[in-house]
């Protein structure tokens, strides 16, 4: 038997089931292009929006022993500025999946219909940004307003839609339910869980905005919860995201019902060999054990 | 690593709005590395390691809000340090010329003290004028040639350290040039080193936000400057289209330098 990591994710074809996460080396083409060297088997862009954003001023970041606190406040040059971006990432000969950030529908629309036309293989729709006002998460928590974006996008495009959710809501999901009842393809889970780190020594909060987004190892026991319950609540494809650095977490996301993982964080601690090396152990691990594919394993931690 | 809290233990005038300021750090840094300092209420912004060893340093030249605050700050006054950051120099053996333009000597004089044997390296420090002058007396201590010019000739020779170093390589055999100053200096410098056969290594400067190889602000061309930089080698700049050319704003939108 043959074992291989391609995988399917609602008819986008992937060499393996890791891809770069939103936010992270994803502002410019040739870093895009860097991550496709590096053998993700995808990469999802920064969330781009309508105008250039210059983000908040730093701090933006602050590091922990096991993961980070951001506030970056979606920096981006733009939806106009991106087309050229994006045309070097593709190069990469990966898909290259593009994620937005609006207010209304009608923007999510109009930067979904530049970002096909630009060459994206998916529209990831960041519904849960827990630190830029207005935005993402704002949005990403009522049921009712993320149907109505994921309706009128769905509408306006041909290539699969994707809905990035928050874990910072006990309605996580009511709105995947929303999602996938208003014609999304997948499901992405999750964003950053709102944190804050506070100086002693200067006596207030680090980050500029205060609050911002925590990510890596710290939350991917969240990450895992989320992706198990979505697993048992949609059947629409779940993509997990969250803390995944070593095969062994993206077994773990397979294992709780993700078809593919995204990592972000493990970018910064790991290096960029961090694709690489989780789709070694990953694919020794299916040979080990008689798989001949990573869809083999999925869900299978849901047992009676 | 959680953004540290140091007290400044020692402040020093360098030269015209050059401050150097020490304090502990027990983080292991090598020549060449940076750190994100924070000045509480005000900005975090990268600086070189300009002192390495249980009292570190930094040496700011004020340029802006950031650099200004920073060089503000008294004895007794508390940072924030995260790191440290990026690749730092690759001290190869053979003898080395390191090149520094104004504050640029800070990450160079790392490198040159971390060369133990004296005749090994040599040193030529440029800057605008007299009172951009920095680090001359320590460059003495750890090399037997140390050269300073300056653009107006208010010092040492006149003219740019780049047509100094350029004159040492015709003279002096080196197997390797370590540079550090702003781009168009680097520019040249790369130029002069190709036109005389000897590799070299430039520590560049870009925007950044995270530090940490994450956010893509500081890249250039695909490169991060924080984490696959900052230091470059000549063959890796001759490869970048960006590189003296273009730099990327805030939003990440290519601008002119
Ligand atoms: C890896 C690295 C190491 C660095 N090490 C040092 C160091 O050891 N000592 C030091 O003094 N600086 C160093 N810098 C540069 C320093 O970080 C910037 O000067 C600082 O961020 C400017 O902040 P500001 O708020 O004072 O100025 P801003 O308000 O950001 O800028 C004010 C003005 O200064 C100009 N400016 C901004 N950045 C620079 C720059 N890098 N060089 C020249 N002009 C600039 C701007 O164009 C603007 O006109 C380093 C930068 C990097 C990337
Ligand atoms: C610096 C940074 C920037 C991010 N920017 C975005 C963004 O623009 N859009 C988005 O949907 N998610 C963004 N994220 C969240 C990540 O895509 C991811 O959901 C989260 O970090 C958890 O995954 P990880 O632990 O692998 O990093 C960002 C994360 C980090 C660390
Ligand atoms: S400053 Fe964020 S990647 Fe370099």
């Amino acid at each position: 038997m043959t074992t291989s990591l391609e995988t399917d994710l609602c008819g986008t074809r992937l060499r393996n089931p890791t891809m770069l996460a939103s936010g992270v080396m994803g502002e410019t083409g040739d870093s895009l292009l860097r991550v496709a060297e590096a053998g993700a088997g995808a990469a999802v862009t920064k969330s781009i929006g309508l105008e250039p954003r210059k983000g908040y001023p730093n701090p933006t970041l602050v590091e922990l022993d096991d993961g980070y606190i951001n506030a970056m406040g979606l920096p981006g040059p733009g939806i106009e500025a991106f087309g050229e971006e994006m045309s070097v990432a593709l190069k990469g000969g990966i898909p290259i999946i593009a994620s937005l950030f609006a207010a209304i529908p009608e923007d999510f629309v109009t930067l979904a219909v530049r970002m096909q036309e630009y060459g994206a293989s998916a529209i990831e729709l960041n519904l849960s940004c827990p630190h830029a006002k207005g935005y993402g998460m704002e949005v990403g928590v009522d049921p009712e307003a993320v149907a109505n974006i994921v309706m009128h996008v769905k509408a306006a495009i041909d290539i699969p839609l994707w809905a990035k959710l928050t874990p910072n809501t006990h309605r996580l999901l009511d709105v995947a339910r929303a999602v996938e009842g208003a014609g999304g393809d997948a499901i992405v889970a999750v964003n950053t869980v709102k944190a804050m780190a506070i100086s002693v020594e200067a006596r207030r909060p680090v980050l500029f905005n205060r609050t911002g987004g925590l990510s890596g190892p710290a939350i991917k026991a969240v990450g895992l919860r989320c992706v198990y319950e979505l697993y048992e609540a949609v059947d629409i494809p779940i993509i997990g995201v969250g803390g995944a650095e070593t095969s062994r977490d993206v077994l773990e996301y397979l294992m709780a019902g993700a078809r593919a993982v995204q990592i972000g964080s493990g970018v910064g601690r790991k290096g960029l060999g961090v694709f690489q090396a989780a789709c070694g152990g990953l694919i020794r691990y299916l040979e080990e054990n008689g798989f001949s594919s990573p869809s083999d394993i999925v869900g299978v931690a849901h047992v009676q | 690593m959680f953004s540290k809290a140091v007290k400044i233990e020692q402040r020093v005038e360098e030269g015209k709005g050059i401050t150097t300021l020490r304090f502990p750090m027990d983080a292991k840094v090598r020549p060449g590395q940076f750190v994100m300092v924070w000045i509480p209420g005000v900005d975090e912004i990268p600086m070189s390691v300009s002192f390495i060893g249980a009292l570190a340093g930094i040496t700011v030249k004020e340029v802006g809000e950031a650099t200004r605050a920073l060089s503000s700050l008294k004895e007794g006054d508390v940072l924030g340090v995260r790191g440290p950051y990026g690749n730092g120099w690759h001290l190869p053996p053979g003898r080395v010329l390191c090149v520094g333009g104004g504050v640029g000597m800070a990450p160079i004089m790392t490198a040159a003290e971390g060369i133990a044997d004296r005749t090994r390296v040599d040193v030529a420090i440029g800057a605008r004028n007299a009172g951009e002058i920095i680090f001359e007396e320590r460059a003495r201590r750890a090399s037997d040639d140390v050269r300073t010019t300056t653009d107006d000739g208010s010092y040492g020779l006149k003219g740019t350290v780049v047509a100094l170093a350029d004159q040492m390589m015709k003279v002096k055999r080196y197997d390797v040039v370590l540079g550090c100053g702003p781009e168009i200096m680097n520019r040249y410098l790369l130029k002069a080193c190709k036109d005389n056969s000897v590799p070299c290594q430039l520590s560049l400067e870009r925007l950044m936000k995270c530090g940490a190889g994450l956010c893509g602000s500081c890249v250039i061309d695909g490169l991060r400057v924080c984490a696959d930089g900052p230091v470059f080698t000549g063959e890796q700049v001759e490869r970048m289209t960006e590189f003296g050319r273009w730099k990327r704003d805030d939003a990440g939108l290519r601008v002119s330098l």
